[in-house]
């Protein structure tokens, strides 16, 4: 072969080479990190996968947050029109995280109907609202986008 | 009446921008010198008009004026003056503005520091800077003023400014991005005025190579700035989390330093030139790309000031007519490719094409990664996030290839290298890097294989980069001649390079070897993290300009030797009733202790998290010698003799 075209085929084979190991690896990584997210309404719905690693959020049910004395153990309701879902954490909860504001959890759901979250997000301001639970509280009868609006009757 | 006179302007400089946009290229169509000329005088007005604006916000700061939405949105009248000057920023329309002011900076640095460039070429550059601006101006004119008012009732106080911003990061934090990502507008500017007077020669590469230059090194000191501030200001005690807002600044970064290493080869050998174009439209589009991501309020960040539909559809536009408008320009005008590829296969062309490859690569998995949840979201597929493991897991082997080339490349030569007196030559480095390798995680006291390929990685590139300079320095009048003999854009290569050694061994080391506590502390009980003592001394309540908080005193101590006391807080601000966790620090070369403040138990106890990061600070030297070493490239005199007409150093204005 002409020594030029053998070295644009190898450049050429190398890139393709390349960019194969790195569409092998996204999809590898996309199957284990992407969460899909879901509103209490389907937990309580039991639309949910059981074990799998997703993302769940609502707003914080007033009351329901309980410490645990001695350890760092957190559990509460997160619940939007239609849902509840007991979540439990251990660790330490975000500044903004309140009862009756909207919070997002990454965890996992388990066969016991309590979503065991190792991560917990809280908005970021005062007047932020995390669409995805904006979008859960508008889906339901209520049409208020935030969590003041709801009503908690449990 | 004054704020007015900054909104008029914004106006001006949005006429001035439009004239500099069309004058100085009717004018290189016309050939009519005068018209060319009236570039630069029309960069200065610009620059002039936005300086105005900026200063008349800044003044409405300082003056607690209220009835500006702004300034009552984002100020107070308790907060300190250097917030209230930094708060300019704090917010979507000022940081806007703060954007505009720096890419009209740019364009005057341009019109006084080319003078040496041809005529019509340098008036093609500044209308390319004037189309930009004129873009942006138009965006912050139309959906987001900054001076808007609120009459006649106005506030008697401001909301304040959002606490995670109350924080000197705030003041270097986005000048120091913005200069980098705004930045890179001077190099796509060069690259769309070569393709329009259809000359793509060396001296294209020649001229652009500074700009490009420091544009990278201000986005890296802004990164590596801003990755530090969230370290120590968002108390989560990680470094950098792949935040989609991270990412936006990160991607230009990637392909501005693929950007950079092609320039080279474009100038030293005149290959490469469609790529090295292509790349500088890349470079400016994922700046605009991040600056839609931030703006638009598409992503949930601590970054996305503002959820308005109607700013992230004229930045999408916008977007879309740069970056299509380029590539169009491009696939018409770009250079046709020559027959023979004048090098080897083993040859540093070869290998700073593998550099550019892999930052691509690498650069669109982190690209993929970032748009995919606005992808599906759009496309009704579910709502993801994509987490920090897919960008671990698709980055990391590629920043792993690229550096291992990167120890080979600086040792390799133009054209072609034999394979065998290179092997030779690097032999010596990787054995010992290899030792380092497996001797460092034994001293550090947890053997791990992973820790072996990152410290071999590491040292690797520290190594050879010495070695390199080693045996180039070597001069038969003695070392210190062969030192001094060099050129400076070589010192920067060398510093730059070592950069990445440090920010690959702080970063590795500190993946692995970090260590964490969430623990329960209560007064007078001592608790032992990583080795050391803490004990809570005491919880105590103080009060700061604008805000209350609980303060507790821990005391670190190891073997009965206290070594600081420490004093987190957890701060309540009095005008947003805010929360903010301000950790408490005891840095050091080798390792950081953090302390932050969780949530009360009781009276007497707190649940805190204690960190032990080691080697987080390398991170962030590194990331500085790069942006030294980028500087040391500028200031080497062979850009200096092409600009004799202009000082030595291509100044922010």
């Amino acid at each position: 072969m002409h020594p030029v075209r053998k070295q644009r085929l190898l450049i050429v084979l190398a890139i393709v080479v390349l960019s194969s190991i790195a569409i092998g690896l996204l999809v590898f990584a996309l199957r284990d990190n992407i969460n899909l997210f879901y509103p209490p309404a389907k937990f309580s719905a039991g639309e949910v996968p059981h074990d799998v690693r997703l993302r769940a959020g609502g707003c914080v049910q007033p009351g329901s947050v309980v410490r645990d004395e001695s350890s760092l153990e957190v559990n509460f309701q997160l619940v939007d029109p239609t849902g509840k879902l007991k979540v439990q954490y251990e660790g330490i909860l975000p500044d903004l995280f309140a009862e009756g504001e909207a919070a997002v959890v990454n965890g996992v759901w388990r066969d016991d109907k309590v979503f065991y979250a190792d991560q917990v997000l809280a908005k970021h301001d005062e007047n932020y609202m995390p669409p995805e639970v904006a979008e859960a509280m508008n889906n339901g009868e209520m049409h208020q986008a935030t969590c003041e609006g709801a009503e908690y009757d449990s | 009446m004054i704020p007015e006179l900054g909104h008029f302007a914004l106006i001006l400089s949005l006429a001035l921008s439009a004239a500099l946009f069309v004058v100085p290229l009717w004018g290189a169509y016309r050939l009519s010198q005068p018209l060319m000329l009236a570039g630069r005088s029309l960069a200065a007005g610009q620059l002039l008009m936005v300086t105005v604006a900026f200063v008349i916000l800044g003044w409405a700061f300082l003056h607690d004026d209220f009835s500006v939405s702004y300034v009552a949105n984002h100020s107070n009248s308790l907060m300190p003056v250097y917030y209230k000057l930094s708060a300019i920023w704090g917010g979507h329309e000022g940081s806007l503005l703060l954007w505009i002011l720096m890419l009209s900076g740019w364009t005057f640095a341009i019109a006084i520091f080319s003078r040496s460039l041809p005529l019509d070429m340098q008036a093609r550059v500044l209308a390319v800077m004037g189309f930009v601006a004129t873009g942006f101006l138009m965006f912050i004119l139309f959906t987001s003023n900054p001076f808007d008012r609120i009459l006649p009732l106005s506030p008697q106080e401001g909301a304040d400014l959002n606490p995670l911003l109350q924080d000197p990061g705030l003041i270097f934090h986005p000048p120091l991005l913005y200069m980098g990502y705004v930045g890179f507008s001077s190099v796509f500017a060069f690259a769309i005025a070569a393709l329009l007077t259809g000359k793509l020669d060396t001296a294209w590469a020649r001229w652009s190579r500074p700009w490009a230059t420091v544009a990278w090194a201000f986005l890296t000191l802004g990164l590596a700035l801003g990755s530090w501030w969230a370290y120590y200001e968002l108390g989560w005690g990680g470094w950098w989390f792949w935040d989609p807002v991270e990412n936006a600044a990160f991607m230009p970064w990637l392909v501005g330093t693929a950007l950079i290493h092609s320039l080279a080869v474009t100038e030293k050998r005149g290959l490469f030139k469609s790529w090295t174009i292509l790349l500088a439209i890349f470079a400016f589009s994922l700046s605009l790309l991040g600056t839609f991501l931030v703006r638009s309020g598409v992503l949930t960040s601590v970054h996305a000031f503002a959820n308005d539909p109607d700013r992230g559809l004229f930045i999408l536009v916008f977007l879309a007519v740069v970056v299509g408008a380029s590539l169009l320009l491009f696939a018409l005008r770009a250079p046709v490719i020559k027959n023979a590829p004048s090098f080897n296969l083993l040859s540093r062309e070869t290998l700073l094409l593998a550099n550019n490859i892999l930052l691509m690569i690498a650069m669109i998995t982190v690209l993929f990664g970032t748009l995919f949840p606005l992808v599906a979201d759009a496309l009704k597929l579910g709502k993801y996030s994509v987490g920090a493991p897919y960008f671990n897991l698709t980055f990391i082997p590629f920043m792993t290839i690229i550096c291992l080339l990167m120890g080979i490349a600086p040792e390799s030569r133009w054209k072609r290298t034999n394979g065998s007196p290179l092997a030779k030559v690097v032999s010596g480095p990787a054995v010992l890097s290899l030792a380092l390798g497996i001797a460092v995680p034994i001293l550090l006291g947890d053997f791990a294989f992973s820790m072996v390929l990152a410290v071999f990685i590491g040292s690797w590139v520290g190594l050879t980069t010495l070695w390199d300079l080693w045996r180039k320095s070597q001069n038969s009048q003695g070392r210190w001649v062969g030192l001094r003999k060099l050129s400076l854009s070589y010192w920067g290569m060398i510093i730059a390079h070592c950069g990445i050694a440090v920010s690959v061994l702080g970063v590795c080391l500190n993946s692995h070897y970090a260590d964490m506590d969430k623990v329960r502390m209560d007064v007078g009980q001592p608790v032992t993290v990583a080795g050391y003592q803490f004990t809570l001394e005491k919880l105590e309540q103080v009060r700061g300009p604008n805000y209350m908080a609980d303060q507790a005193v821990v005391v670190m101590s190891k073997d009965d030797r206290v070594l600081r006391v420490l004093k987190p807080q957890k701060r309540r601000y009095f005008a947003s009733g805010q929360i903010m966790t301000e950790v408490a620090l005891d840095p050091g070369f080798t390792r950081d202790v953090y302390v932050a403040m969780g949530d009360k138990i009781n009276a007497q106890s707190w649940a805190m998290r204690i960190h032990y990061m080691r080697f987080v600070r390398w991170i962030w030297l590194g990331a500085l010698m790069m942006a030294l070493g980028g500087m040391f490239a500028v200031i080497d005199k062979r850009y200096r003799k092409r600009k004799s007409a202009a000082s030595p150093t291509p100044q922010e204005a």
